[in-house]
C-alpha cells in the first residue's frame, strides 16, 4: 500500500459489496477467490453473539484453503449433491458503512439481505446481515473478513450447497 | 394414514427379514407414529449431558418419541426428566431450548407452578378446588415424570416406558466408547462446549443412523470433498504440517482395504462401532503437552491404553452416535418419517490443551454443518433412498453384505470392517422393540 493512495471512496466500497454478490450469483467463482486476502476468513456463525470461530462451533469457517476446496469440489462430476446444480441469489439492502478507520486502510460494510438458493423444484431463503471487513492491500480493496448473521442462525437448516 | 400394521405385530415382523429389511420402514408414516408408539418409547434414548445442566434449575428441553420433555437440575443433584405438559390444561410449560428456572417452573397460562421435581406446588386461587377431586386426578400429580433415567460418565438416557431392558443389559459392554471418549479427559470428566449445529435432513432416520457404520460409501461418497482436499495438497512436501482440515478429509477416501481391516463390533440390541483396530482418526499428528497430562493423570501404561482406541462410530442405538477419539456426538432426532434433525455436539476434553478443543470444533464443522461439502454428499444419497424406494418391482433394502446367518442370536460379535452386519444387527433391535408392546 502506497502512503499516496487515497482512501476508498463510500461509492467503492459499496461497489465491493454489490460485486462480491454478483460474483457468487455468476458463479464467478476464481473472481471471487480473488478478491479475498490471504489471512480472509468467511464466516457463518451459530449465533449473531459468537465472537470466536476457533474454539465455537460455526456453520463455516473457512480459510483460503477451505474455500478453495469449495469451489474445487463444484468442478467435479461427482459432486453428487449438485445434481442439478443450484443456483444462487443475493437481494442486498444499500450497504452502509458501519466502521471506518482511514488511517489503518480498514473498512467495514454492512448490509441486510435475502438469499435464495433453488435446485430443481425445491428452493430455501435464508436472511440476515453481512459484514464485510475490508482493507487495502497492494492499492487494492481486499477482504479479509465475510460474516454472515443469518436471522436464524441457531434454527435446524437444510443443506446450504453454495455461498451465501 | 392407513392401519396396515396397528395391532398386527405378525405383518411388522414380516418386514424384517435376516439380510434384508423392507422399504416400509422407510416410508411409510404409519410405521413411523408406531415406531414413536412402540420403538422410541421402549428403548433408551439419549437425553443430555449432565454438563449443560451444572447448576440445580438449570434445564433443556427435547423429545423423544414426538413427547415434549424438559430435563432439569434437581434441587438433591439429580437430574430428572419430565414431561414438559402442564397438569391443568396441556400447556408446554417450558418453551426454551435450555435455561435456568429457579427453584420452579410456573406455566405460562394460569401460573400453575411445579417443584423440579415434577410435583405440585402451587395453583393461583386454590381455593377454587375445595370440594372438587382435584387430589385423585393426575392434575394433583404435578409434571409427569419420566421414571427410567439413567447417566453413564455424564451421558443421560431415559426409556420412557417399562416396558424394554434395564439400563446395563440394554448396552452392556458397548458403554466403553463413552467411558473411552471421557477417559480421554486427563481429570476423566467432558463439557459439552461450542454450541450445537443442528442439521435438518430430508429423510428418515435409519439413513442417517445406518450410514454411521457403512464403510463401503466413503470413497465413493466423499470422492468430491475429502477427495479434492486429498488432490490438492499431494503436491505438497511430505514434511510440511498438515493443517488440520486436511488431516481430518483425507482418511475419508481411504481405499476399501483400509475400511475392510478397520473392523466392527456389534453388541445386542442393534449398538455397534467400526473401527475396533484403527479408524480414519488413528492417524491424527499429536497435540502438545496432552501425552504429558495424560501420563501423569494414568501412567504410562494406562494413558497408552486410552489413546490407542481410536473407534470410528460408536451407535448407541437409536439415537445417540459418538465419536471418541475426536471427543464429538451426533443425537439423532426424528421429526417425521421422512425428516430428522441432526444435532452435532462437541465435548471439551477437562484439563487437556485447548487444541483438542479446536480439532473437534473444526471436524464438526467440517463433517456435520448444513454447509459441509462432506454432508451435502450424504444427505443426498439419503435423500435418494428417500426417493428411489417408492420404485416399483423390489420392495427390498439390501443388507446381505457378509452375512452369516450364525450372526443372528450373536450378543457380541466383530466382523470384517465393510461387512453390513451394523444394519442387519440394528433391524433385529428395531423388530424386538417395535413390537415388544404391540
Amino acid at each position: 500500500m502506497s502512503a499516496t493512495t487515497p482512501p476508498p471512496t463510500e461509492r467503492e466500497l459499496i461497489d465491493f459489496v454489490v460485486r462480491e454478490a454478483r460474483l457468487l450469483d455468476d458463479k464467478r467463482y476464481q473472481e471471487w477467490l480473488d478478491l479475498w486476502s490471504d489471512d480472509g476468513i468467511y464466516w457463518v456463525p451459530l449465533s449473531p453473539e459468537q465472537s470466536d470461530g476457533i474454539h465455537h462451533n460455526s456453520h463455516l469457517y473457512e480459510d483460503k484453503l477451505l474455500r478453495a476446496l469449495r469451489v474445487e469440489r463444484l468442478k467435479n462430476p461427482r459432486a453428487h449433491a449438485q445434481q442439478p446444480p443450484s443456483r444462487a441469489q443475493h437481494l442486498l439492502q444499500v450497504p452502509t458503512i458501519e466502521r471506518s478507520d482511514a488511517v489503518a486502510q480498514r473498512h467495514v460494510m454492512r448490509s441486510a439481505f435475502h438469499y435464495a438458493e433453488a435446485q430443481g423444484d425445491e428452493t430455501i431463503y435464508l436472511v440476515g446481515t453481512v459484514f464485510h471487513h475490508l482493507a487495502v492491500q497492494g492499492g487494492r480493496l481486499v477482504l479479509t473478513m465475510k460474516r454472515v448473521d443469518l436471522l436464524n442462525a441457531e434454527a435446524a437448516l437444510p443443506a446450504v450447497q453454495l455461498f451465501i | 394414514m392407513s392401519d396396515r400394521y396397528r395391532d398386527h405385530p405378525d405383518r411388522v415382523r414380516a418386514l424384517v427379514e435376516p439380510d434384508r429389511v423392507h422399504r416400509d420402514l422407510y416410508i411409510d408414516p404409519e410405521l413411523f407414529a408406531l415406531e414413536q408408539e412402540h420403538f422410541f418409547a421402549n428403548t433408551w434414548n439419549y437425553v443430555g449431558h449432565e454438563s449443560q445442566l451444572p447448576s440445580a434449575g438449570d434445564y433443556l428441553t427435547l423429545e423423544i418419541a414426538g413427547r415434549p420433555l424438559v430435563a432439569v437440575r434437581h434441587d438433591d443433584g439429580s437430574v430428572r426428566v419430565l414431561m414438559n405438559r402442564c397438569a391443568h390444561k396441556g400447556a408446554r410449560v417450558v418453551s426454551a431450548p435450555a435455561g435456568n428456572t429457579g427453584r420452579f417452573f410456573r406455566c405460562p397460562y394460569h401460573a400453575w407452578a411445579y417443584n423440579t421435581d415434577g410435583s405440585l406446588r402451587a395453583i393461583p386461587l386454590k381455593s377454587g378446588y375445595d370440594g372438587t377431586r382435584l387430589a385423585e386426578c393426575e392434575a394433583a400429580q404435578g409434571l409427569a415424570p419420566v421414571k427410567n433415567v439413567r447417566s453413564h460418565r455424564g451421558f443421560v438416557f431415559a426409556k420412557l416406558s417399562d416396558a424394554g431392558a434395564d439400563f446395563e443389559s440394554y448396552f452392556g459392554d458397548s458403554l466403553s466408547s463413552i467411558d473411552n471418549l471421557a477417559d480421554r479427559s486427563p481429570e476423566g470428566e467432558l463439557e459439552i462446549t461450542g454450541g450445537c449445529l443442528r442439521f435438518l435432513h430430508a429423510c428418515n432416520w435409519k439413513m442417517f443412523v445406518e450410514n454411521l457404520n457403512d464403510t463401503m460409501h466413503p470413497m465413493v461418497v466423499h470422492e468430491s470433498s475429502a477427495g479434492t482436499a486429498k488432490r490438492m495438497w499431494k503436491d505438497e512436501p511430505a514434511d510440511k504440517p498438515k493443517p488440520m482440515a486436511i488431516e481430518q478429509f483425507v482418511p475419508f477416501v481411504s481405499d476399501y482395504k483400509f475400511f475392510d481391516d478397520m473392523g466392527v463390533r456389534v453388541f445386542a440390541n442393534g449398538h455397534s462401532y467400526s473401527g475396533v483396530h484403527f479408524s480414519i482418526h488413528s492417524g491424527y499428528s499429536g497435540v502438545v503437552g496432552y501425552e504429558e497430562k495424560m501420563h501423569a493423570a494414568y501412567g504410562a501404561g494406562r494413558s497408552a491404553e486410552i489413546m490407542k482406541i481410536a473407534r470410528h462410530n460408536t451407535v448407541y442405538f437409536p439415537s445417540l452416535t459418538i465419536k471418541g477419539a475426536i471427543q464429538s456426538i451426533r443425537v439423532v432426532r426424528p421429526i417425521a418419517v421422512d425428516k430428522t434433525v441432526i444435532e452435532s455436539w462437541t465435548f471439551r476434553l477437562k484439563g487437556a490443551p485447548d487444541e483438542l478443543l479446536e480439532r473437534t470444533i473444526t471436524y464438526n464443522r467440517l463433517i456435520n454443518s448444513p454447509f459441509s461439502v462432506v454432508g451435502h454428499d450424504d444427505l443426498h444419497s439419503y435423500r435418494a433412498i428417500q426417493k428411489g424406494l417408492h420404485a416399483s418391482g423390489n420392495p427390498w433394502v439390501n443388507l446381505q453384505r457378509d452375512f452369516d446367518p450364525a450372526e443372528i442370536g450373536a450378543s457380541d460379535l466383530v466382523a470384517t470392517g465393510t461387512s453390513e452386519i451394523s444394519m442387519r444387527n440394528q433391524y433385529r433391535a428395531w423388530l424386538h422393540y417395535m413390537t415388544e408392546t404391540m
